[in-house]
């Protein structure tokens, strides 16, 4: 339906790919705004979008395994930092629809950051755990951190040329000052919590907070003043854990109003830090904010994946269960939120969606979709 | 490793892969390179879990690596499948994880 004769235009474009060019692939002359990045997990490729348009601008292949790939942007917003799976860092030129440059950095990663004057780009691995970091014009490694073989997860930039992660085996945070890159300074925040699993930032770059795996509750580190305070404690008190069939993601920060939204583990409910607790369809994955914060968009794992529910922040209730198709990855909203896209991965698709009246508005082909980042991130702190 | 002695190795029975069908075998590797992908990476290499390559789950006993994928590890972040594969299909997943999984199927 929506393979519009834009979309077929724009086939000729993608033959570019991988033949160093000059000329603009996307299109003569414009911006990266409206732009952003969909990963293809099990194809090694990536799909250029247009949001306004829902169209597909060009793929490109060969950047190995992006199973849990991720991607962060340049403050321009021309280059898409893509982290794969096998330790491969990529940098894509949006522009030019072409690879700038490709390393191979770890035997295993899962994440990365950019750093506040965007000269940085650091990545975190599994194995052998640690984080390096790269200098973000040209990929040269600049420094590396180990943990002791300790995985690392929860990498974000913070304010202050810092960049914040949480090591899962070890049960700590650390903190790396990055004004010499090469000589990072480090602290590190011991007996934070058991298995720390992701972490997410807050907006204004003050809190840090990591959720934790191996115990009920939450780790949040004051960056103002270096203080780790545990939140929801015990918040599964009495209640038998379901399997986790999928590890919850911790991404952006879902507040909405005055309260913050995440991610229970082993429990069907999204819980508020105020310590409410709202029902859901099964294990929340991405608990997500529209932009204004009046609604929290939820999806889950194997084997609820088929399903998005979207809660009401004035009533503290689902309003809308969807159905997009099966095993939904992963939802973006446009940058002011009118719209969200949401990765369908069994169905090979992309379905766009109205956020007023939840009406289905496009549909996109795509390979095995998973993560959806629009070029909008490029200026949040710890996106 | 340490935690083979945790469990009680009550033996599951011995069955045979041939009832399952090729459809079902196909969800089945669909299943682990996406699903147990998540944790072990989508080609099996590892991730938040170990790598489930042969010469990784080589020098375990058969049986106890069946009643891991079925009954899970407590304590750790491996969930039990037993809701959702039979001990045939647990074991047929086995010995293709054994045999190795071709990085290139679909
Ligand atoms: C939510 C994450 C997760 C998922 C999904 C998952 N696993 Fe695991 N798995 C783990 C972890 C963590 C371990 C290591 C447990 C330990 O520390 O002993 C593990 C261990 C194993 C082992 C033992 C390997 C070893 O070296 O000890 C096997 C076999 C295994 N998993 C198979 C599977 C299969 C098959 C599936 C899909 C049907 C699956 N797993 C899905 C997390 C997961």
């Amino acid at each position: 339906m929506h393979l519009s004769w834009l979309t077929l235009l724009f086939l000729v474009p993608t033959l570019c790919v991988g033949m160093p060019s000059t000329t603009l692939c996307v299109d003569d002359v414009r911006g990266t705004g409206d732009l952003g990045v969909v990963v293809e997990r099990a194809t090694g490729s990536v799909l250029i979008v247009e949001t306004t348009t829902h169209t597909r601008l060009a793929k490109i292949q060969g950047l190995g395994d992006l199973s849990h790939a991720s991607v962060v942007f340049s403050r321009d917003q021309r280059y898409a930092y893509i982290f794969g799976r096998d330790g491969g860092l990529t940098k894509l030129d949006m522009l030019r629809c072409e690879i700038v440059k490709r390393v191979m950095q770890a035997g295993n990663s899962v994440g990365g950051a950019i750093s506040q004057d965007g000269r940085l780009v650091a990545v975190s691995n599994y194995t052998p755990g640690g984080v390096k970091v790269f200098d973000a014009a040209t990929l040269e490694l600049l420094a590396d951190i180990p943990t002791q073989g300790s995985k690392v997860v929860g990498l974000v930039d913070a304010p202050g040329q810092r960049f914040v992660f949480s090591l899962f085996d070890a049960g700590e945070i650390w903190v790396a000052d990055m004004h010499s890159p090469r000589s990072p300074k480090i602290i590190k925040f011991k007996e934070i919590g058991k298995q720390p699993y992701d972490a997410l930032i807050s907006p204004d770059g003050r809190y840090y907070i990591a959720g934790l795996f191996g115990e009920d509750g939450l780790a949040r580190l004051d960056l103002w003043n270096g203080e780790v305070q545990r939140i929801l404690p015990n918040y599964g008190k009495g209640d038998i854990k379901k399997p986790v069939y999928k590890m919850p993601h911790l991404e952006g920060w879902a507040m909405a109003g005055d309260y913050t939204f995440v991610p229970a583990i082993g429990q069907y409910a999204v819980l508020v830090v105020d310590g409410q607790r709202i029902p859901v369809h099964g294990q929340p994955v991405f608990v997500i904010a529209r932009p204004d914060g009046r609604h929290v968009w939820v999806n889950f794992a194997f084997p609820h994946n088929d399903t998005v529910q979207v809660i009401d922040v004035m009533a503290m209730e689902i309003i809308k269960t969807l159905k997009p198709g099966k095993a939904v990855l992963h939802m973006e909203f446009t940058p002011r939120g009118e719209e969200v896209w949401v990765s369908v991965r069994d169905d090979d698709q992309i379905k766009v969606y109205d956020t007023e009246t939840f009406a289905e508005v496009a549909t996109l082909p795509a390979d095995k979709p998973s993560g959806i980042f629009f070029t909008a991130r490029a200026h949040k702190i710890g996106l | 490793m340490t935690c083979i002695a945790k469990f009680n190795l009550f033996l599951l029975p011995a069955v045979s892969a041939e009832e399952i069908s090729p459809e079902r075998q196909s969800d089945l590797l669909h299943l682990l390179r996406h699903d147990c992908g998540a944790c072990h990476g989508m080609t099996l290499k590892g991730g938040l879990g170990p790598p489930l390559l042969p010469e990784s789950l080589a020098k375990y006993p058969k049986a106890f690596l069946r009643q891991t994928i079925l009954l899970g590890r407590p304590g750790t972040a491996m969930p039990p499948w037993q809701a959702f594969l039979t001990q045939a299909e647990a074991e047929w997943l086995l010995e293709q994880l054994l045999k190795g999984i071709d990085d290139n199927a679909p």
